[in-house]
């Protein structure tokens, strides 16, 4: 028992945060809520409770799972950039530009898009990259800052070069047909993105766990001295993981606008690319598990739109949810002394197996 | 005078697992020079550790002066009376001499520092045991040595009375030492008691009183230094006979392989560290480079190795230049390099022992197409340099942060050695590592040279390298002030006056 | 003259740039302490936000300033106390940590929000208190000058004397001596006996304070509401501000003072025809380029491959 405790430690780890963070919540539910019962119905099984809601679910899991395998590359080589929210705000505005501009065939327009979309992102992760590999410079602090820098720099393209003076709001021209991802599943929204998004998964996974870059990139991030002094490139690592997650924060941005809203119609970030930092967190940057940790949260929202539809309770609360499950999976030294007290019970049994006359 | 400190069945497991002490019971006299020995891992350090408060024992007893005492942290253990000077100094670098000295004890006035009084304090404590420091330097400022006896002020400004001392010349030169033992003398005359850990017989045998051998965790015997002679130590250490003996020469003539002609360089601090240095290396010798840490021998392997550019200079390899080529380049011209800090630079300690193996060949056609890696051919490769090298391990699969330090090393060293180099660049091929794995280490790098291969030993152990060496260089100041032939008779005595800068060699005499 | 130059060069222009600057030098100096001890404060923004929340709420409910201010100390200390628990006690990496805590204010201030004001966006309709502007008796019938100095908020009194207290501490008490040492090297600092962990909180408790001294003017001197999110972007600003001052007082002061500078210039522009979003991007920007010359000069030092 205790082997096995020890063999799947984080995963169990991880269960309980989320017990725990879901315990928390249902406390609140009864606290400030007329109705709990019917809030805890709809906070648990919302989702269920149409084909339409459950396909919300897989929409709404799909940007997150991209952003989420975006971060995890440059996550792998110990860059902390929290950038992917900018480069996929930016990537869709300028794809979307391209994509109202232009007419082909549906099937060059779209290919097209996706390529567009990942160049912008990959540009705008090449800055904090090249940067960073240079001369230093906090990727954290540029990334947070190319944010906003990218936030006000779409919304100035698409306002005054995009805009849709018929449409009630700022929003863009929609895109033509030829640029749409058709969604192929009745009741619901889900597009050929989220397609698209399995197969980045697999892509990934590829990536990190089977190539020489992969491997190059997983070296740098566990010691990038040891890298350097082996011969691994770490600057073109350093500069390539950024670029390749803004790519793929790209695509991320794109997609939602292709499957899901046909124009650029966000007045601010989304929040695609914070969740896609959790979900690396959660999934300890390994494709397979951030998918599941996606999938996750997006229940979790789904929940939080269906209570603030039907109950007296703010969608917020899932916020707090998901803040309170990272700082119990950052955490490290969180039931390490449980860990510890087995480590030592294992360690004791060897040395009496030892000791004692075969 | 009787027993200051006892312990009593001190029992320590570590997080990953590893018993480092095993009931270890051990009684020091007061007004005596205790020194304690052992391979890495024996457990002298972990001991010391609970005694000072920086580790605790799941089981046991400390009885000071007769009296049990708990000791949870480092301040239990300095009311006490307990000081302790660590391998790796303790000092905050950007603060000077006396903020250092009086941090945790500052004087008051009011809630503000007294600054004048923190001053006056370390002038008086400096004048009653004879140290002398420049109290308002910031220890970045202040050579290696002065820097120790700020450690030791820090520990008698707070009334210690037994003194923990862990490896305390791992960073002097021959000369330092003894002005740090003439020091330790006169503290023990002033009442003082010292307990000395160190891997230096020779050292110990000179200083000591009383000898305590550590092995696996267990004390395996106590003694008067008197009654031992540093063979006896060793196979008490081990359970088998050490050579010291050096190493016959190769006879065979090489040619000049590897050259390095007048690097010099500059740091971030403006120094120039490096002054001019050059040599030749032939194949079929060994080159050692000795001098007292910080003195550029740093630097230079990172200019040899590709990881910085030099000033001016140049290194050729063969006739032909290499000085700007990439660490990659420089290792597909089989220039291999045993790091000095294998946990900073050798290996990365998450990454499985595979992982850390392949680091300088995964891109080579065995073991990767295009864009794949080979796995089964990786695996392979491993589980068989493993084999040969002796390492233990469950698997190849193993994180390297599971191995001992000892074979991480013997990880760093199959790696660099099965590339089947021309030059190898050892820098403390076998700092703190065990005396079995050492000589393991040596005699490799002596069958390397035996094939055909150039070793440049870098190392602060100088029986290491009088051990070894076919030629011995002393850097000085960035400077090479001495080559010497290596041969019998030849002692640390010849080399220290060298490498303290009181020689060199226009000196004659 | 051109009515841009016109504009900054009159006093109302510098009067503006000390207003923007009260809540960014609050919230530097609270990175900055955290920073020295080593264990760098990000979530300065979440502190912020729920500071200026509670001022709000506890005030309306209260109409007590000085309840208002408490609670909103209590608010930024209660989330840095947190931050120390997960980052010092349970090991969390002090940057995830952070970023779960902005993330949770921010849910967190927008659910109460809800809650008491029914309203997601605002709290204008209740009605919270302000802290009070002050003339200053002699300096403000100097000409020039006392159009600029005097007339402020007393939190942007409190943010100028904020930089002395930083000074103070850090260099003149042992407290701030100890968070020195065990910014550069906690070994040091705990083999002589001190509890790092503990020296790192007073450290994060300190920035919490001033975080919430931030947050606090935000809601209730710059403005007299609380709206979601309203701290946009200021505790990111404050993590560059306090790196660009190398953590130290007077850089500190200076880094304040340049984005302080730089937002006002954005919002004199946002008068004339320049379209809005270019201006809101140049603090960032500006911060981005600092980032970079900083960088630039601190590798130039080093030179290795």
């Amino acid at each position: 028992m205790d082997k096995y405790i020890l063999k799947y430690f984080n995963l169990i780890r991880t269960i309980i945060a989320i017990l725990i963070g879901v315990f928390i919540c249902i406390l609140i539910i009864f606290i400030i809520s007329k109705d709990p019962q019917n809030g805890l119905r709809y906070f648990f099984l919302g989702p269920f409770s149409s084909t339409g809601r459950f396909g919300n679910v897989i929409e709404m899991a799909s940007p997150i799972i991209l952003c989420g395998l975006a971060i995890s590359i440059p996550f792998q080589a110990e860059q902390f950039n929290v950038g992917a929210e900018g480069a996929l705000f930016i990537a869709a505005a300028v794809t979307t530009g391209f994509g109202v501009s232009t007419s082909f065939p549906k099937i060059i327009h779209i290919p097209l898009m996706i390529l567009v979309a990942g160049g912008v992102g990959a540009i705008w992760g090449f800055i904090p990259g090249i940067l960073k590999a240079k001369w230093k410079a906090s990727e954290l602090v540029i990334t947070l800052m190319m944010n906003y820098v990218a936030l006000y720099l779409s919304l100035y393209i698409i306002n005054f070069h995009f805009r849709d003076k018929k449409a009630g709001f700022l929003v863009s021209y929609q895109l033509p047909k030829t640029a749409w991802f058709d969604q192929f599943i009745k009741n619901t929204r889900i597009h050929y993105g989220v397609i698209l998004t399995i197969i980045f998964i697999i892509l990934v996974y590829i990536l990190l766990y089977k190539t020489k870059l992969g491997y190059e990139i997983r070296m740098t991030g566990m010691n990038i001295n040891f890298a350097k002094y082996g011969g691994i490139n770490t600057f073109k690592i350093i500069v390539l993981s950024q670029v390749i997650g803004g790519f793929i924060a790209g695509i991320a941005g794109i997609s939602e606008v292709m499957g899901i809203h046909r124009r650029f119609n966000w007045q601010g970030t989304p929040g695609y690319g914070w969740d896609g930092v959790v979900v690396a967190i959660i999934g300890r940057n390994h494709p397979i598990l951030i998918a599941f940790a996606s999938i996750f949260i997006a229940y979790l929202r789904v929940s939080g739109q269906v209570l603030n539809l039907l109950t007296d309770i703010p969608a917020e609360i899932v916020t707090i949810l998901e803040s309170i499950i990272i700082l119990l999976i950052t955490a490290e030294a969180f039931l390490t002394q449980w860990k510890y007290r087995i480590t030592v019970r294992e360690a004791e049994k060897k040395e009496v197996k030892i000791e004692s006359p075969s | 005078m009787g027993v200051i400190l006892s312990v009593k069945n001190i029992v320590k497991v570590y997080p990953n697992g590893v018993v480092a002490n095993k009931g270890v019971s051990l009684d020091v006299e007061e007004g005596t020079i205790h020194a304690i020995v052992g391979e890495n891992g024996a457990g002298k350090t972990t001991l010391m550790k609970i005694v000072f408060g920086i580790e605790e024992s799941q089981e046991g007893q400390i009885f000071f002066k007769g009296k049990r005492i708990k000791i949870k942290n480092p301040y239990d253990a300095i009311k006490n009376g307990i000081g302790m000077v660590h391998q790796h100094f303790m000092l905050a670098q950007d603060l000077t001499v006396y903020e250092n000295l009086l941090l945790g004890i500052e004087p008051k006035r009011g809630i503000f520092l007294n600054t004048k009084e923190a001053i006056e304090i370390t002038k008086k404590v400096s004048n009653d045991y004879g140290l002398s420091v420049p109290f308002d330097k910031k220890i970045k400022d202040l050579p290696i040595g002065l820097r120790q006896r700020v450690e030791i002020l820090k520990a008698l400004i707070r009334n210690a009375e037994l003194l923990i001392l862990d490896e305390p010349t791992s960073v002097l030169t021959p000369q330092e030492t003894e002005v740090l033992f003439n020091t330790l003398k006169a503290l023990k005359k002033a009442g003082k008691t010292i307990i000395f850990i160190s891997h230096k017989l020779k050292e110990v045998l000179e200083i000591a009183d009383k000898v305590t051998i550590m092995r696996d965790g267990k004390i395996v015997v106590t003694k008067d230094a008197k009654e031992l002679n540093e063979h006896e130590i060793a196979y008490l250490m081990v359970g088998r006979e050490i050579s010291f003996e050096r190493i016959p020469p190769n006879d065979k003539q090489g040619e000049v392989i590897f050259e390095a002609q007048d690097i010099s360089f500059i740091n971030e601090d403006n120094v120039k560290v490096l002054k001019g240095v050059s040599f030749k290396l032939k194949s079929y010798e060994i080159l050692g480079l000795c001098g007292i840490e910080g003195n550029g021998q740093t630097e230079l392997v990172e200019i040899l190795t590709g990881l910085r550019r030099p000033l001016t200079g140049k290194i050729l390899l063969k006739d032909k230049e290499i000085t700007n080529l990439l660490p990659r380049e420089i290792r597909e011209k089989r220039v291999s390099h045993i790091p000095e800090d294998r946990m900073k630079d050798g290996v990365a300690d998450r990454a499985t022992v595979e992982e850390n193996i392949i680091v300088d060949r995964y891109y080579k056609k065995g073991f990767s197409g295009r864009l794949l890696l080979k796995e089964k051919e990786i695996e392979n490769h491993s589980n068989e340099l493993i084999r040969k090298f002796n390492i233990l391990t469950f698997s190849s699969k193993n994180p390297v942060s599971s191995l001992s330090g000892g074979n991480i090393q013997k990880v760093v060293v199959a790696r660099e050695l099965s590339s089947n180099p021309l030059i190898i660049i050892a820098d403390q091929p076998t700092r703190g590592i065990d005396v079995g794995s050492e000589e393991l280490v040596h005699n490799l790098l002596k069958d390397a040279r035996d094939n055909g291969a150039g070793i440049f030993l870098v190392s602060a152990d100088l029986d290491e390298i009088l051990k070894l060496s076919t030629r011995i260089l002393v850097i000085y100041n960035g400077e090479i002030v001495k080559e010497f032939i290596n041969q019998e008779g030849l002692t640390g005595r010849d080399l220290g006056p060298y490498m303290l800068g009181l020689k060199k060699e226009k000196d004659n005499g | 003259m051109n009515p841009l130059l016109k504009s900054i060069l009159s006093p109302s222009f510098g009067f503006a740039i000390l207003r923007v600057m009260t809540p960014i030098l609050f919230a530097s100096i609270g990175v900055a302490f955290s920073a020295l001890a080593g264990s760098i404060n990000i979530s300065l923004e979440g502190t912020m936000l729920i500071s200026a929340f509670f001022g709000v709420i506890v005030s309306a409910f209260t109409k007590s300033l000085t309840l208002g201010l408490i609670s909103g100390i209590l608010a930024g200390i209660g989330l840095a106390s947190i931050l120390a628990y997960f980052h010092l006690k349970l090991k969390a990496d002090i940057i995830l940590a952070a970023i779960a805590l902005n993330m949770f204010a921010s849910g967190f201030t927008i659910f109460l929000l809800y809650i008491f004001a029914k309203d997601k966006g605002t709290s204008s309709s209740l009605k919270s208190l302000v802290f009070p502007s002050i003339q200053i008796p002699i300096l403000k019938d100097i000409p020039i000058l006392g159009e600029i100095i005097s007339g402020h908020n007393i939190l942007t009194y409190l943010a100028l004397l904020s930089i002395l207290i930083f000074f103070i501490i850090i260099f003149k008490t042992p407290l701030g001596l100890r968070i020195r040492a065990v910014g550069q090297n906690p070994d040091a600092a705990s083999s002589v006996g001190i509890n790092v962990n503990k020296i790192k909180f007073y450290a994060l408790l300190l920035s919490g304070i001033f975080g919430a001294l931030g947050g606090l003017y935000l809601s209730m001197g710059y403005v007299s509401w609380f709206a979601r999110d309203m701290t946009a972007g200021r505790g990111f600003i404050a993590i560059a501000a306090s790196n660009l001052g190398a953590h130290l007082p007077l850089g500190v002061f200076l880094a304040s003072i340049l984005f302080g500078i730089l937002n006002t210039i954005a919002i004199y522009l946002a008068s004339l025809q320049v379209p809005s979003e270019f201006i809101q991007m140049i603090p960032y920007i500006a911060t981005i380029i600092t980032l970079t010359i900083y960088s630039i000069q601190a590798s130039r030092k080093k030179r290795k491959l």
